[in-house]
């Protein structure tokens, strides 16, 4: 679903170049405004859509994927915390809304100061658990969960 | 200096009726260029079939006080203000520029019309006017500009698209330098009635005309965002309201009933790519 920019809307503040993980927003030469330069490329991370202060940038779903004419579109609010999306059939009889927190702390409250953390021991290095694990997956309870663990395997195929 | 007219003594060598037939031209140049531009663009096309498709999702009609009253939101906040900038810089530049332009044309426009006015505050805000210009022309066209700012190409890469700001400059810039020299029939005065004859004849080429539609479009969007169809973006949620909650328990699970203010997060920076 390659993002596309309304021009009307665009200012050419260029927040969506910056946050394009594929670096395919630019802003156009001529007319200072952003634009989608190889939509092919977009992987449809919505994150340009999410940063764009003035809601100027859209994204045109695939006829295989979605019917023609639908919407879907986003509001990040990142002062309230939450996101908003709304999603719309062709024929407007479906218009769904969808609310969801995307954090419940304020922003950079939550960073965890490393340099007060003590250093890992060697033991700790030479371990398979990455940083502060178990703690911060809670898994204190005992070892890593894994599928042999709890008597699962892994099934060849599609899995539906 | 600031308070002589420079137009006074001109006088002495170019008929009054001249100078304010140059500037009955100038003034048609900018319609037609605008209009031509509207009809090359389908700006005005666009503008119509964009309102009533908008119309097609609306949920409730805006009445007329009501679009009275957005309409002087529009002219308070967009227009008078420059409000759409959410870039305080951009903001601040654009009103430098903007404000700096009508007073520059109007109080030329007034000194010319007006030849036997001894007026020294005239003079003043014409001089005034061509420096905000100047300095929120310069602020933008070396630091703000979006293909400087975010794209990082050279200052001096040149477009068609920057005939209207580069003209603009040109146009205070020497007009400044003109009267700061003496005023007269020098080859400043040549300069500036190049540029501004540049200014006002390539409307159709330059972004000018957007002073007549800019308006119109933030007039529709906050019409859009009245009438419930908001360009089928989500509702603007208040996270304390019991109905809100209702619909969406996750808010007050995770959030509480009273979310505080999260911050700025990445609107606490500036768009800066290089």
């Amino acid at each position: 679903m390659p993002t596309f920019v309304y021009m009307t809307r665009c200012d050419g503040c260029g927040e969506c170049v910056d946050i394009c993980p594929s670096d395919i927003m630019h802003i156009d030469k001529k007319l200072r405004r952003a634009y989608n330069i190889e939509p092919s490329m977009c992987w449809e991370c919505y994150s340009c859509v999410k940063a764009c202060p003035h809601q100027a940038i859209d994204v045109r779903g695939y006829a295989d994927f979605a019917p023609l004419g639908h919407s879907v579109r986003v509001i990040r609010d990142e002062e309230k915390g939450t996101i908003a999306w709304r999603i719309k059939f062709r024929n407007g009889k479906k218009d769904m809304e969808l609310l969801a927190p995307i954090t419940t702390k304020p922003w950079g409250s939550a960073t965890p100061d490393l340099a007060k953390v003590p250093a890992p021991s060697k033991e700790m290095r030479d371990s398979q658990l990455l940083f502060n694990e178990p703690k911060y997956i809670r898994m204190d309870d005992g070892g890593l969960h894994t599928l042999q663990s709890n008597g699962l395997e892994i099934k060849k195929g599609v899995q539906y | 200096m600031f308070t002589s007219n420079p137009f006074a003594a001109l006088s002495a060598s170019i008929p009054t009726v001249y100078m304010q037939g140059y500037i009955v031209v100038m003034f048609l140049l900018v319609m037609g260029g605008t209009i031509l531009d509207m009809l090359h663009k389908k700006s005005a096309q666009y503008f119509f079939e964009n309102a009533k498709k908008a119309k097609k999702s609306a949920k409730r009609s805006v009445g007329g006080g009501e679009k009275v009253a957005i309409a002087t939101s529009v002219l308070v906040k967009e227009v008078l203000t420059s409000g759409e900038f959410d870039n305080p810089r951009r903001r601040l530049s654009h009103l430098l520029t903007m404000w700096g332009t009508i007073i520059f044309i109007v109080t030329t426009a007034i000194m010319i019309f007006s030849p036997s006015s001894t007026s020294t505050l005239l003079p003043q805000l014409w001089h005034i006017g061509a420096l905000m210009l100047a300095v929120g022309g310069y602020w933008f066209w070396f630091f703000i500009r979006a293909d400087v700012a975010a794209e990082g190409l050279s200052s001096f890469r040149l477009e068609r698209a920057d005939l209207f700001i580069l003209s603009l400059l040109a146009t205070s810039t020497f007009a400044l330098i003109w009267s700061f020299t003496g005023g007269g029939l020098t080859v400043f005065f040549a300069l500036f009635i190049l540029s501004s004859t540049v200014l006002f004849g390539g409307v159709y080429w330059s972004k000018f005309a957007h002073m007549f539609f800019k308006p119109a479009a933030a007039f529709q969007k906050r019409v859009i965002m009245a009438d419930g169809g908001r360009e089928n973006l989500p509702p603007d949620y208040d996270l304390t309201d019991p109905e809100v909650q209702r619909k969406f328990p996750d808010v007050p699970t995770y959030m509480g009933k009273n979310p505080p203010n999260m911050g700025l997060c990445i609107k606490a920076e500036r768009a800066n790519h290089y």
